[in-house]
């Protein structure tokens, strides 16, 4: 089963090196990983997407959540979620193909971006499936040149998830500064 | 306070009580090493830095203290990483530091740059790249508390040379500042009913003790347990020691090279209670041939144990400080006589095969390590190397005292008994160390023995010399058609070696020289070396083949007694 996994890292130099050295190390095939700025200063969000067993994806979630700089992991693969990708698609264009294609990318709301003369360049954001058929149609044309960015997913409002809304769980929410006795002496 | 990042690394250590440090300079390190003269630490050279390293980690498991080890950039960073991969296998609490060249050439191929903290990544609890003076004492701080708490591990600390020399306002901070760390603090007061429940239900249960019991210091809670519930105690490698050997529930080593009774009790237990073990697969086999009758709780401070090599029915998150205590007082006494009837007719089969129980003129290996456990009356710390003499030392040694076996468990790092040998003796100063090593071990960090002489330690080192790269030779003699390709060993005179390091060094060729040489060595105040000349092509048993089940032993061959054949 495909697995979306929520992760919170702090933004610090190296951090992607050990997610994605942690992936390689472990054995795991990763479909998509993004990284980005989340609304916590300091804090970077990432979205990774993996196929695997259940055993094997609760491993990745517990050794992500190993990491010293990774504050939080959490599997929305259950959960109701807005999910989305951004493609940026250069696809070949000849003066009679051009409206065909045009036409194409306004019944899938894409926005054309950039008009070269033999090229038009398409800009999709959706869920992966949708920018899958939008690729699929554009192909016959001739794709000159692609960019997708993989996944990113957010768990929807108002769902009973324990995430606060925030998409992770509430009771490792905030970084904060732990007095060293209360951390050395669990319970 | 007015310091240079130098001397603030060393105030910080003096604060985190750190007393001994194991390491090489170099010229990365050299501010570093100029201002440790002005501060009572006391530096032990070492003659490689992977010594450093596994000094670092002997030191830590004998004394359960942080150990620290040092060394310049590039070629001393990479010699540390067998000794941190050992370190971080085992659990063992370590803080490495490294030089890094300026930080305005890093990224430059600059003189003796390596990407330490690339390199060491999937080897260490975790790592830093210090490059601004002001931010050591707070990596320091953080360092030391990641590498001993939860489940312990190595952590290093990259620090580049301008950031040595810079000057600071110092202040050592009193709290961590770790969002992305957190230990168990969840309530698994159900989870220790629910095992409780089990325990009492089971009829033929089994504790495992794992290289965490020891680590969490919980060996007397271990014993009350196992005596509360009259349950049997089967050791990992690493948890030997966990229970003295002698005890009459203790059933010692099981796995690969386990005990029989050990091995068959895991077969035929209806429940195995796991303390801090990690399930390695020298330990378990194939993961569902794992004890096939048992339902299994796992007891770990690491949530990323529970299932990843044998699936548990019950998970229990926390340390055994805690678990334990809260454990314990809900187990009943049961009546479990038939059940340790049962495991005492699996010891006497493993007593009969034993071949100490054999008449034999020949200077056996097993007869060695015996003679040095009544000699020291169970009592020393023994630091063993890795192959056939490590297996021979976890079966004869009868291991009493805690924290008594130090070994390569997870790596299996030839060569780290000795350096490990010394820092545990530097670490417990009053104590009689003991090495066991074989031939081709030994060699590897041979160098060590002028570390030993110019500091004075007074170890003891017992060579088991067959002549061969045994535990190789022995698996190609059960599984390659006894093709010894590359495992036939020659070696020095290491007694005369030994002299030539100014360390008395003895060789002995006869059973009879045994116990007079190991006598001669317990007595001396000083180091000595003794070369054993065993039986070259002696095997450990029992042996489990590799993708065999445990209970599934190679038995030691009944050998001709009488003319006749058993
Ligand atoms: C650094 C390292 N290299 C290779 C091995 C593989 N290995 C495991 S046991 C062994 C033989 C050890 O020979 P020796 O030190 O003489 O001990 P013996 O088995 O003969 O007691 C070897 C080569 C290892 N464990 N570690
Ligand atoms: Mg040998």
């Amino acid at each position: 089963m495909k697995h979306t996994l929520v992760a919170l890292m702090e933004d610090k130099p190296g951090v992607l090196n050990r997610v994605s050295s942690l992936f390689h190390r472990r054995n795991y095939n990763i479909e998509s990983l993004t990284v980005g700025h989340s609304e916590v200063p300091g804090i970077s969000r990432m979205t990774i997407v993996l196929e695997g067993e259940d055993r094997i994806v609760e491993q990745v979630v517990k050794q992500l959540s190993k990491l010293i700089n990774v504050t939080h992991v959490l599997d929305v693969s259950d959960k109701p979620t807005v999910v989305r990708e951004l493609a940026l698609i250069k696809v070949r264009a000849a003066s009679r193909t051009r409206s065909e294609i045009a036409e194409l990318a306004r019944i899938f709301r894409a926005r054309i971006v950039d008009v070269g003369a033999t090229s038009l360049t398409i800009e999709i954001t959706g869920p992966e499936e949708r920018v899958d058929s939008l690729v699929g149609l554009l192909r016959p044309f001739g794709i000159e040149e692609m960019a997708r960015t993989g996944r990113v997913a957010m768990v929807r409002s108002g769902e009973d998830d324990g995430n606060n809304g925030k998409g992770y769980s509430s009771q490792t929410a905030m970084p904060q500064s732990v007095p060293l006795m209360a951390q050395e002496v669990p319970m | 306070m007015r310091l240079t990042g130098a001397q603030a690394v060393w105030e910080s250590l003096v604060r985190e009580g750190v007393e001994t440090i194991f390491g090489v300079p170099g010229g990365a390190v050299l501010p570093l090493y100029h201002a440790l003269a002005d501060y009572p630490i006391h530096h032990v050279l070492v003659r490689h830095e992977q010594a450093a390293a596994h000094a670092a980690d002997g030191y830590a498991r004998a004394t359960g203290k942080v150990g620290v080890c040092i060394a310049t950039s590039g070629p001393g960073a990479t010699n540390l990483v067998t000794g941190l991969a050992t370190a971080y296998m085992d659990s063992s609490p370590v803080v490495a530091f490294t030089g890094q060249v300026p930080s305005p050439v890093i990224g430059t191929d600059a003189f003796q740059e390596v990407h330490v903290t690339g390199i060491t990544l999937p080897i260490t609890k975790h790592n830093y790249l210090v490059t601004h003076a002001q931010e050591l004492p707070t990596v320091i701080k953080e360092a030391f508390y990641i590498a001993r708490t939860g489940r312990p591990g190595p952590v290093l600390i990259d620090i580049s040379k301008d950031a040595q020399i810079a000057e600071i306002e110092y202040a050592y901070p009193d709290e961590v500042h770790l969002p992305g760390y957190r230990l168990p603090q969840g309530d698994f007061s159900s989870q220790v009913q629910e095992a409780a429940q089990m325990l009492n239900e089971a009829r033929r249960p089994v504790i495992i003790a794992g290289h965490g019991v020891i680590l969490s210091g919980t060996e007397d809670q271990l014993v009350e347990l196992a005596e509360k519930g009259h349950i049997p105690v089967v050791a990992t490698l690493l948890g030997i020691g966990a229970m003295p050997d002698e005890h009459p529930l203790c059933l010692g080593m099981g796995g690969m090279h386990g005990q029989g009774h050990a091995n068959m009790a895991l077969a035929e237990a209806d429940l195995v209670l796991s303390l801090g073990s990690r399930f390695d697969d020298r330990f378990t086999g194939p993961p569902h041939t794992f004890a096939p009758l048992a339902r299994i709780i796992h007891v770990d401070v690491d949530p990323a144990e529970i299932g990843k090599n044998v699936p548990a029915d019950l998970a229990v998150i926390g340390d055994l400080k805690d678990v334990l205590p809260a454990l314990t007082p809900l187990v009943e006494a049961r009546d479990r006589s038939a059940w340790l009837a049962r495991i005492r007719e699996w010891r006497e089969e493993s007593a009969q095969l034993d071949i100490l129980a054999q008449e034999t003129d020949d200077l056996i290996p097993q007869y060695v390590v015996r003679q040095i456990w009544h000699a020291t009356q169970g009592n020393a710390i023994m630091v063993s190397d890795v192959g056939q003499n490590q297996m021979w030392e976890a079966q004869y040694y009868v291991h009493r005292r805690r924290r008594g076996l130090i070994s390569s468990g997870g790596l299996g790092t030839m060569g780290f008994a000795l350096p490990a040998a010394i820092g545990a003796q530097m670490g417990l100063r009053d104590e009689q160390v003991w090495v066991i090593a074989g031939d081709g071990g030994f060699q590897m960090t041979i160098q060590e023995l002028a570390t030993i002489a110019q500091e004075q330690i007074p170890l003891k080192i017992a060579i088991l010399n067959n002549g061969y790269l045994g535990m190789v030779r022995q698996w190609q003699e059960f599984f390659f058609e006894r093709r010894y390709s590359g495992s036939r060993l020659s070696g020095p005179d290491f007694a005369q070696v030994a002299r030539a390091y100014g360390i008395p060094g003895l060789t002995i060729r006869e059973k009879s020289e045994v116990v007079p040489a190991i006598t001669q060595a317990v007595t001396s105040d000083g180091p000595m070396l003794l070369d054993f000349h065993i039986v070259p092509e002696e095997n450990v048993y029992p042996m489990v083949a590799p993708g065999s089940a445990i209970y599934n032993m190679i038995r030691r061959p009944k050998t001709v007694q009488n003319g006749e054949e058993e």
